[in-house]
């Protein structure tokens, strides 16, 4: 998958995420999180792995999270990267 | 350093005094006599009023690290604290130490006098941002958080010598006479209140609400209260009610007040005399909505409702649920209310609420006590204090009076907050002695303390989703993940005292 536009999902409700898609030339990802202390590198971890599982390889990638579960973090990420795409 | 028998660094002193490590809730036995203040005479003709709230502060003789303290019972709304400091610093007074019921985040107002030492230090736990500061090392003032009835017990025995009390009077006369019951800033109980009344070397009433001698009912007298003062405002009326105060429609919730009212119709103790405390929270008001409703079906008439008061428990009262209401605060309109028209509803101090120090507490009364928790650990130690960033962001309150006192302790929380599993393997800072809470009642399933087998029993019996408290963390923390522990820096940042004075926990300085 290629991050083609400007995109977005998700809200900033508690237990939820947003994640903000850009286009660029390297794959940079920035992650914030009320919970960046406790789980900081699992989100990172699974970041990683939904992008990874795509093919991603280029694009600027922000999270902002508000203690969103795995299955939300892969469920926000992967509607963003379906919207970047066309 | 010291350990505490839970395992807790505890510092040797803290704020020059030595600290005594927390042993277990019921040993420690007091010694000494109730704190004394000296005699007083107004002869006949003295006036008590004065003009202004800088007359009134002149008139106590309050002088460089003396300790002031205030009462909660406005809450958010409150403007005294905010005026008096603000007023204290203007005459160039330095040093003092606040020693009121709690200190709440419209507080923060004070910060810039922490920051320029006009006030020195807590003897009270503090809400919001003061703590928050306090935890990232923002503001250096020591912090000694006490509960409900640990307060009204430190200034009893001395420990926290109060020099002026300024007690916000709702409905106040020129001679200190007052209640909470009506006036622009009616609050109802002004239990907090009557310990400082009754201490406090200076006692200050100030109101909004001056009315003709004598106000009646008296809930402070004016035996105990030395100048009167009138301000335009006490506080902003609608901050005053808490605004948690509606049952939960959230299913998590409603599946967690379920569970918890199973355990209370099992545990046996739902049965004529029946006695109960819940606070205000969306949780709390569902339990009790399903525990009326089964007292309504059982035709069991109840002996007490306690707290904390809403409008809940004075519909409770009314339909003949309860005897009684012991109020040591109203936590809605609906309460201010009803505590001056129900001669049932009965204002109580501090003291009588939830000191241990005295002759019995009302919180030894109490079969039931339902509670919250920000953390819980698989030794049922519970943490109300510190946010699981590890800031210092609330106050005890009554959480470890009424676990020490009622038959049986209910913790209501769901299993997870915004990715945070509830159960731990170590709360970040212990509030609530775990030999003190009785069940901890989540959506994903009940664990219950060792210490109330025979409740377990049944609640298996019943079918009900029990599970050992350790079980009940893996199954949460299959869901959330692990979190990794926080990193603390060795400053202590403010202790948290037991109800019997002895240091439950320290609260360290976050490393960021």
């Amino acid at each position: 998958m290629k991050i083609m536009k400007k995109v977005q999902a998700g809200t900033l409700q508690s237990s939820d995420l947003m994640v903000f898609l850009e286009p660029a030339e390297t794959l940079t990802v920035t992650i914030e999180s009320t919970v960046l202390k406790q789980f900081g590198d699992l989100i990172r971890a699974k970041v990683d792995e939904v992008l990874a599982k795509h093919g991603v390889e280029a694009g600027e990638v922000r999270i902002t999270d508000r203690g969103a579960l795995d299955y939300a973090i892969e469920a926000r990420l992967e509607t963003a990267l379906m919207r970047a795409e066309g | 350093m010291a350990l505490n028998s839970l395992g807790r660094e505890i510092p040797e002193s803290y704020a020059g005094r030595k600290l005594v490590p927390y042993g277990d809730p019921y040993s420690i036995t007091p010694s000494g006599k109730v704190a004394a203040r000296r005699l007083r005479r107004v002869n006949p003709g003295a006036s008590k009023l004065l003009s202004s709230l800088r007359e009134a502060i002149e008139a106590s003789g309050l002088k460089d690290g003396m300790t002031i303290a205030t009462h909660h019972s406005l809450r958010n709304g409150d403007f005294l604290l905010n005026r008096l400091v603000a007023e204290i610093a203007g005459m160039g007074i330095r040093g003092i130490w606040i020693a009121s019921s709690s200190v709440h985040p419209v507080h923060a107002e004070i910060i810039p006098h922490i920051k320029s030492g006009v006030i020195a230090g807590f003897h009270c736990g503090v809400n919001g941002l003061i703590g928050e500061m306090a935890s990232r090392g923002e503001l250096s003032c020591p912090i000694v958080v006490r509960t409900h009835g640990g307060r009204a017990r430190a200034i009893m025995e001395g420990s926290v010598q109060v020099d002026v009390a300024f007690i916000a009077a709702p409905c106040c006369d020129e001679y200190g006479n007052m209640n909470g019951y009506s006036g622009p800033s009616a609050c109802g109980s002004l239990g907090y209140a009557q310990t400082d009344a009754l201490h406090a070397a200076c006692v200050v009433a100030v109101t909004d609400n001056l009315v003709p001698f004598p106000v009646v009912p008296v809930s402070i007298p004016q035996t105990l209260v030395d100048y009167v003062v009138t301000v335009d405002r006490l506080g902003d009326p609608a901050k005053i009610v808490s605004t948690t105060t509606r049952i939960t429609t959230d299913p998590v919730g409603l599946q967690i007040a379920s569970f918890a009212s199973q355990v209370i119709e099992a545990s046996g103790l739902l049965k004529d005399g029946f006695s109960f405390q819940t606070g205000s929270g969306g949780i709390s008001l569902a339990v009790s909505d399903k525990v009326r409703g089964a007292m309504h079906r059982g035709n069991i008439k109840g002996s007490f409702g306690c707290g904390g008061i809403t409008g809940y428990f004075v519909e409770m009262l009314e339909e003949g649920l309860f005897g009684a209401l012991m109020d040591v605060q109203c936590f809605d309109q609906e309460a201010v209310k009803s505590i001056a028209r129900n001669r049932a509803h009965q204002e109580i101090g501090a003291d009588m609420y939830a000191n241990p120090f005295n002759a019995g507490a009302v919180v030894n009364r109490l079969d039931c006590v339902i509670l919250g928790a920000t953390e819980v650990d698989t030794s049922f130690n519970v943490n109300v204090n510190t946010e699981s960033n590890g800031y210092l962001l609330h106050n005890t309150g009554g959480h470890s009076d009424t676990a020490a006192g009622a038959k049986l302790s209910i913790i209501v929380a769901p299993s997870i907050r915004g990715r945070l599993p509830i159960v731990r393997d170590r709360v970040t800072t212990v509030t609530t002695p775990g030999e003190t809470i009785g069940v901890v009642v989540t959506e994903r399933g009940i664990a219950v303390n060792d210490r109330h087998p025979e409740l377990k029993e049944e609640l298996i019996r019943r079918k009900l989703p029990v599970k050992e408290i350790g079980e009940l963390q893996r199954e949460i923390c299959r869901v959330t993940g692990t979190p990794r522990p926080l990193q603390f820096e060795d400053q202590v940042v403010a202790v948290i005292e037991y109800r019997d004075g002895s240091i439950i926990d320290a609260v360290r300085r976050v490393k960021e």
